[in-house]
C-alpha cells in the first residue's frame, strides 16, 4: 500500500476510536453535573450515589479520551504535513483556541473535581464539575469549527504566492453555517449516547434488584436514573433529527455530490425517492448496477430541500459539473472521480439514522414500564437495555464516517459559492517526506496499543457498572493539618 | 518586534511552561520506585501529581496547536521530519495517561505492578526524547530546498543530541525530586531531599557541558551566552538550596534554569525556527509563519486567555498545597476483578 492509503487508514482508525469515547465524555459530564446539582439542591443521597457511580465510569472513559486525543493533535503534522502547510493559516487557529480555551479548562477542573471532594466547599466543588463539562462542550465547538471549514471553507482566500489558503475573517470561520448546524447535531448525539448509557445501566440494575427483592431500597434510585436517562434520550433524539435535517439541507447546497452518493442516485430525479434497501454493486462504485428495492417516494427531495417535489441532481450529471468547474484531470494527467465511495456513504448514512431506533425503543419502554413507582420491568427490557447500550456509539461513528468519506476525494472540499482555489484533494495532503514504511509502523503501533487499551477500558467499565452505585458518606472539608487518609487517592 | 517574532517568543513560553510543569511530572514518574519503594510509598509519590498532571500536559497541546496556527511550515516539517521519535513520545503519553488513571482502579497487586512499569517507562522515554529533539533543532537538520526533512531516523541520534537527551533527563530527575521534597512528608520527603541533592549536582555537570557545546558549536547569536550563564547560575543555585534545605528556592532556581535552557535553545536558532544543515534551506521566523491577520487574531486570544489559565492553574496548586505522607493514603478499597458474586446490597 502507498503512504496515502496507509495515512488514511491510520487517520480513520485513530479518529473513529477517539470519537467512540468523545460523545460519552461530552454528554456524561453534563449529566453528572446535573446529578451533582440535584444532590446539592435537594440533599437527597440518591443523587450523590448516582453522581459517584456515573462519575467513576466517566473518569475511566475520559482518560482514554485524552490519550487518544493527543495523537490527533500531532497527526496532522506527522502524516498530513502538506495538508497542514496548505490550511495551517486558517485551520491552526481553532485548534490552538481549543487547547487554550477548552482543554485547559477541562483538564484542570477535572483534577479539582476528582480530588476536591474533601478539599472544597460543596458549592465550589459543584462549580468545578460544571467547568469541566463546559470545557468538554467548548472543545467540541472549536474542533467542529475546524472540521466544518474543511467541509465548507469560508473566511479564507488562496494566496498564489505562498500556495496556501489564508484566513481573512476569523468571525466567518467561527460562525460558518456548517458549524452552526454540525455542532448542535454532534452535541445532541453526545447526549443521546450518554442518555442511553445512563438509562441502559440503570435498567439493568432495576431488573437485578427487582429479582432480589421487589422492595429493594435501591430501586427508587435506579428508577430515577432510568427515567432521567430516558428523558435525555427523548429530548436529544428530537434535537438530533431536527439538526440532522437542517444539516442535510445545507449539505445539499454545499456538497451536492455527497447527498447523491448517500442515495446511490445516478440520474437526476424529480421528485427523488429515498431508498431503505438496495441491492446491486454499490461497492463497485458503478452506480448503473444499483437497484433500489424499498423506496419512499419524494422523501429524498424533501430531505434535501424541504419540498417533496424538488429535483435532486444525480451523480453522473454532478461528475460532469465538477469536472468542468474543478478540472477533469489532476496536474499529472490522472482522471478525477468526484464521486465518493458509494457503498460507504450509502450504508453509513442509513446506519447512522437506523441504529438510533434502539434508543428510541428503550426510552419509550422505560417511560411506559416505570410510569408507576414500584412497577416491575419485564425481562426483555433488561435485554433491550444491554443491546441498546452500544448502538448510539456506533450510530455516531457512522455519522462521522459518512461526513468524512462523503467529502472524498477532497480533504478540503470546495465551497460552491466561494473561491475555487481554496480546496485540496486528499491525495495532495499527505506528507511527502514520510515513507510508507514509517506510516505502516505507526499505524500498527497505534492499532495494537489502542486494541490493548480497549480491552482494559471495557473490562473496567463493565466491572464498575456491574458493581452498581456505591454506598456514600456525606463529604466534609478537611482541615489543613488533618492526618487521616484522604477520601480519594490514586 | 514583528508579529512572527512575538509568536516565536510565545511558543518558547509555552514550551517553558510545559517543561517546568510536566518536567516534574516525568521526574515523579521516574522516581516512583526509587523514592516511593513500597506500594504505599509509590502511591504517596503518584498522588503528589494526581490532581495536576493532566492540566500540565495541556501546555504541550497548546504549544503544538500554537505552532500549527502561527508557523504552519514549522509544524509540518518538524512533526513529519521527526516522525518516529514523535511516535515513541506519543505512545508514551498515551499509555501514561491511561496508566495513571487505571492503576488504582483494581485492587490487585499484579495489576498495580504492571501499570507501575508503564508509568515509570513512559516517564523515562519522553524525558530523554524531548532533549534529543530539541538538541537536533539547535544543531540543525537535513532539510531540502522545499523545507522538507531529508534525513533519516538515525541522523537524529548524533552525540550532541544524545547528550541533549541526558540533559532533560537529569534536569527532570532533579526537578521531580525537588518537587517531591516540597510536596511530601516523612520518609518519602527524606529520601526525596537526599536524592535531590545528588541529582542537582549531576544536572549541573551534564547541562553545563551541553550548554557550552551548544553555544560554541551551533548558536547563531552571541547574546545567548547570557542564557547559558543564567541556566548555570540557576542550576548551581538549585543545588546550593537543596544543600541548605531550602527546597522552595531550589524549585524556583530549577524553573529558572529551564527558562535559561529554553532561551538558549530558541535563541540559538533565531532567526530560524528550524535551522537546516545547509543554511539556505532553513525555516525562518518569516518564511514559516502565518499571515499577520492570523497572528493578530491569535495574539488577542493568547493575551486574554493565558493569564486566566495561569490563574486557575495556580489556584489548583494552592488548593492541593498540603504535603502528603503515608498516613494520608487510604487503604485499598477498590474492586477486584471477578467479583465473587459480591454486591454492596
Ligand atoms: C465533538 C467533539 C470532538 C471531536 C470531533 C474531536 N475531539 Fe478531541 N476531545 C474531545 C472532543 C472532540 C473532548 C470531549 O474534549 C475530549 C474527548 C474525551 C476527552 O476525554 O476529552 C477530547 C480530548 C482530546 C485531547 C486531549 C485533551 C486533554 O488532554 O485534556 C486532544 C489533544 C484532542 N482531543 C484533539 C483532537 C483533535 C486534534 C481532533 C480532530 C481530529 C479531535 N480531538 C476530535
Ligand atoms: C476536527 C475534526 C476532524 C478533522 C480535522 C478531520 C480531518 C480529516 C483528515 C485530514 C482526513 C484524512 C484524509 C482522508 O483520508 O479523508 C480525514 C479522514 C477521515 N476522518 Fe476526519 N477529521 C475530523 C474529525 C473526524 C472524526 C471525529 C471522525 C470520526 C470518528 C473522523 C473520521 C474520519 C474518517 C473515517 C476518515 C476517512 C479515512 C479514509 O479516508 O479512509 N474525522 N479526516
Ligand atoms: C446517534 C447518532 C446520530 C443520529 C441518530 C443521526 C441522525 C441523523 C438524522 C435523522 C439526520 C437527518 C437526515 C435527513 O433528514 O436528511 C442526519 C443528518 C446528518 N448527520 Fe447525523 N446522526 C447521528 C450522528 C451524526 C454524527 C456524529 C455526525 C458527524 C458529524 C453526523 C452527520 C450528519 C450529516 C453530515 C447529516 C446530513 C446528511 C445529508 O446531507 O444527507 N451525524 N443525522
Amino acid at each position: 500500500m502507498e503512504a496515502l492509503e496507509l495515512a488514511r487508514w491510520q487517520f480513520g482508525i485513530t479518529t473513529v476510536y477517539h470519537f467512540v469515547l468523545v460523545p460519552l465524555t461530552i454528554g456524561l459530564s453534563v449529566l453528572v453535573a446535573i446529578m451533582q446539582t440535584a444532590w446539592v439542591r435537594t440533599g437527597n443521597e440518591k443523587w450523590l450515589r448516582l453522581t459517584k457511580f456515573y462519575g467513576k465510569l466517566l473518569l475511566i472513559n475520559f482518560s482514554l479520551g485524552i490519550a487518544t486525543g493527543i495523537v490527533q493533535e500531532f497527526q496532522f503534522g506527522m502524516s498530513w504535513s502538506e495538508y497542514s502547510r496548505f490550511v495551517g493559516d486558517v485551520f491552526g487557529a481553532p485548534l490552538a483556541m481549543e487547547a487554550l480555551l477548552a482543554f485547559f479548562l477541562e483538564s484542570t477542573f477535572l483534577g479539582l473535581w476528582i480530588f476536591g471532594w474533601d478539599r472544597l466547599p460543596k458549592k465550589l466543588h459543584l462549580l468545578t464539575v460544571w467547568a469541566f463539562a463546559i470545557g468538554s462542550t467548548l472543545s467540541a465547538y472549536f474542533i467542529i469549527a475546524a472540521n466544518s471549514w474543511m467541509q465548507h471553507p469560508v473566511g479564507a482566500e488562496y494566496n498564489p504566492e505562498t500556495g496556501r489558503a489564508e484566513m481573512t475573517d476569523i468571525g466567518a470561520v467561527l460562525t460558518n453555517n456548517t458549524t452552526l448546524v454540525a455542532f448542535p447535531h454532534v452535541i445532541a448525539t453526545a447526549f443521546l449516547v450518554a442518555g442511553t448509557f445512563v438509562a441502559g445501566i440503570a435498567v439493568y440494575w432495576m431488573f437485578r434488584r427487582q429479582r432480589q427483592d421487589a422492595d429493594h431500597a435501591d430501586l427508587p434510585m435506579y428508577r430515577t436514573a432510568a427515567r432521567f436517562g430516558a428523558l435525555v434520550m427523548i429530548l436529544s433524539g428530537i434535537a438530533v433529527i431536527i439538526t440532522g435535517d437542517l444539516q442535510a439541507k445545507l449539505m445539499f447546497k454545499q456538497q451536492p455530490i455527497k447527498m447523491a452518493a448517500a442515495e446511490g442516485l445516478c440520474e437526476s430525479e424529480q421528485p427523488a425517492a429515498f431508498s431503505i434497501l438496495t441491492i446491486g454493486n454499490l461497492a463497485g462504485d458503478d452506480c448503473e448496477s444499483v437497484n433500489h428495492i424499498i423506496t419512499i417516494p419524494g422523501l429524498l427531495s424533501y430531505m434535501a430541500t424541504g419540498d417533496w417535489n424538488a429535483e435532486v441532481t444525480g451523480l453522473d450529471e454532478l461528475q460532469e459539473q465538477y469536472a468542468e468547474r474543478y478540472g477533469a484531470t489532476t496536474a499529472d494527467g490522472e482522471e478525477i472521480t468526484y464521486q465518493p465511495n458509494l457503498a460507504v456513504t450509502y450504508w453509513s448514512f442509513r446506519l447512522m439514522i437506523g441504529l438510533a431506533a434502539f434508543s428510541a425503543a428503550l426510552a419509550l419502554g422505560i417511560f411506559w414500564f416505570t410510569r408507576k413507582k414500584g412497577a416491575a420491568l419485564p425481562k426483555w427490557m433488561s435485554t433491550l437495555a444491554l443491546v441498546s447500550l452500544p448502538m448510539p456509539f456506533a450510530a455516531a461513528s457512522f455519522g462521522w464516517i459518512f461526513t468524512e468519506m462523503g467529502r472524498q476525494p477532497f480533504v478540503v472540499a470546495p465551497n460552491p459559492t466561494g473561491s475555487d482555489q481554496v480546496m485540496l484533494m486528499t491525495q495532495f495532503g499527505v506528507s511527502s517526506s514520510v515513507s510508507a514504511g514509517e506510516i505502516l509502523t505507526s499505524m500498527i503501533t497505534f492499532t495494537v496499543v489502542y486494541a490493548v487499551l480497549a480491552v482494559f477500558w471495557f473490562r473496567l467499565m463493565q466491572r464498575y457498572a456491574v458493581e452498581g452505585a456505591p454506598r456514600v458518606e456525606e463529604p466534609t472539608v478537611r482541615s489543613d493539618d488533618d492526618a487521616t487518609p484522604l477520601s480519594f487517592a490514586y | 518586534m514583528s508579529l512572527p517574532e512575538f509568536w516565536f517568543i510565545l511558543i518558547a513560553v509555552l514550551w517553558t511552561g510545559y517543561l517546568v510543569l510536566e518536567g516534574f511530572d516525568f521526574g515523579v514518574g521516574m522516581l516512583m520506585p526509587i523514592i516511593g519503594r513500597s506500594n504505599k510509598g509509590r502511591r504517596v509519590v503518584l498522588n503528589t501529581i494526581g490532581p495536576v498532571w493532566d492540566g500540565n500536559e495541556v501546555w504541550l497541546l497548546t504549544a503544538g496547536g500554537a505552532t500549527f496556527a502561527a508557523f504552519p511550515e514549522w509544524y509540518a516539517t518538524l512533526f513529519s521530519g521527526f516522525y518516529l521519535p514523535l511516535l515513541l513520545i506519543l505512545v508514551a503519553l498515551i499509555v501514561r495517561a491511561v496508566a495513571i488513571e487505571y492503576r488504582g482502579k483494581i485492587n490487585d497487586q499484579t495489576w498495580r505492578t504492571r501499570w507501575d512499569y508503564v508509568i515509570i517507562g513512559s516517564a523515562w522515554v519522553p524525558s530523554i526524547l524531548w532533549g534529543v529533539a530539541f538538541a537536533n533543532l539547535v544543531r540543525g537538520v537535513n532539510l531540502d530546498a522545499d523545507h522538507q526533512y531529508a534525513g533519516n531516523f538515525f541522523d537524529l541520534l548524533n552525540p550532541f543530541a544524545l547528550l541533549g537527551g541526558l540533559v532533560t533527563l537529569a534536569i527532570f530527575l532533579s526537578h521531580g525530586a525537588i518537587f517531591l521534597s516540597l510536596k511530601t512528608d516523612g520518609e518519602i520527603r527524606e529520601r526525596s531531599e537526599a536524592f535531590a541533592r545528588k541529582a542537582s549536582l549531576v544536572a549541573i555537570v551534564v547541562a553545563g557541558v551541553w550548554a557550552v557545546w551548544a553555544q560554541l558549536a551551533y548558536s547563531r547569536n552571541t547574546w545567548t551566552w547570557a542564557a547559558v550563564a543564567l541556566a548555570a547560575v540557576a542550576l548551581v543555585g538549585a543545588w546550593f538550596s537543596t544543600v541548605k534545605g531550602r527546597f522552595g528556592w531550589a524549585f524556583v532556581s530549577n524553573a529558572i534554569a529551564i527558562v535559561g535552557a529554553v532561551v538558549l535553545i530558541f535563541g540559538a536558532m533565531f532567526p530560524n525556527v528550524m535551522p537546516a544543515l545547509d543554511e539556505a534551506n532553513s525555516l525562518t521566523v518569516d518564511n514559516a509563519s502565518s499571515t499577520d491577520y492570523t497572528l493578530t487574531v491569535m495574539t488577542w486570544v493568547a493575551v486574554v486567555m493565558t493569564p486566566v489559565v495561569l490563574a486557575y492553574q495556580a489556584w489548583t496548586y494552592w488548593v492541593f498545597r498540603k504535603r502528603l505522607s503515608m498516613e494520608h493514603i487510604p487503604e485499598h478499597n477498590e474492586l477486584t476483578f471477578f467479583p465473587k458474586r459480591k454486591t454492596n446490597a
